[in-house]
């Protein structure tokens, strides 16, 4: 089996979970080598659509699955690059069209990242004291996991640990 | 620029200047980059993720000026005095249009 139909045999196992490739082959060929592509250039698949840094800390929300595709799917029924469409759109039989990019631009995501780190480094006192455990959220689809450790892979998107963030 | 010995020319009709920044691998530039093909309009291109260090940086900073949201594909039209952003069928086809009405 070709690498191309090995990753879309793994990405095809989400599809019960609500996570559905869009079904015209040709575009998802495409697709699929542009990410084995990334993966061998970076080391990772990150979104074919999108400039990538090969910074993993930088890359992370644009790693398929990425951060957006769960709210582009909700607004717009596919995702930035047109890899995964909304059961509503496969029912409905419609061309997918290009949709705004929503992710922020690099400059507006380093000076955010700056803010965020002052703020943190403010910050004092831990907001979880009253909770039993700590609680991770899968940045990717928001799955909450409250145990000592974000789980190894996301139950529900099969994103990676790295991709959890503490939410409580 | 910094990064002219990487642009590519496709051949065609030459009565607008045609540039875009691409990414090799984005399914969108590909179907953008066929459809100038198609439409029989001469274009150059960059694949912005196949440049390295500097140059891919100043092909970056070049793009930015022309789209600050820095998506792929961005095509500048006769040095920037028309911007289309991602593919839009519809301002790509007026492309040859507006070409077919100045005649």
């Amino acid at each position: 089996m070709s690498d191309r139909e090995a990753l879309r045999q793994q990405l095809e196992l989400y599809d019960t979970r609500g996570y559905h490739l869009n079904p015209d082959r040709g575009f998802t060929d495409s697709l699929l080598d542009g990410l084995l592509i990334n993966e061998r250039r970076y080391g990772y698949q990150a979104c074919p659509c999108r400039l990538a840094t090969g910074i993993q800390a930088d890359d992370r929300d644009i790693i398929c699955p990425c951060d957006y595709r769960d709210p582009d799917l909700n607004e717009y029924e596919t995702c930035y690059c047109g890899l995964y469409v909304s059961q509503a759109l496969i029912n409905s039989g419609g061309e997918i069209r290009p949709i705004p990019e929503r992710r922020l631009p690099r400059e507006v995501r380093q000076k955010i990242m700056a803010e965020t780190k002052t703020e943190s480094m403010k910050a004092t006192g831990d907001t979880s004291a009253d909770l039993a455990y700590p609680v991770w959220r899968c940045d990717v689809c928001g799955y909450l996991a409250a145990r000592d450790e974000a789980p190894e892979i996301c139950p529900i998107c099969g994103a990676k640990k790295d991709r959890f963030s503490r939410f409580a | 620029m910094g990064y002219e010995t990487h642009i590519e020319s496709v051949p065609g009709s030459e009565d607008k200047d045609i540039m875009l920044f691409t990414l090799s691998t984005c399914v969108w530039c590909k179907k953008t980059k066929t459809m100038l093909q198609d439409l029989g309009l001469a274009y150059s291109y960059v694949d912005v993720d196949l440049l390295s260090g500097a140059e891919q940086d100043a092909a970056y900073q070049d793009m930015w000026k022309y789209n600050q949201s820095t998506s792929f594909p961005t095509i500048v039209v006769n040095d920037g005095r028309q911007v289309i952003l991602g593919f839009d069928e519809g301002e790509l086809r007026g492309l040859v249009r507006e070409v077919t009405e100045n005649e």
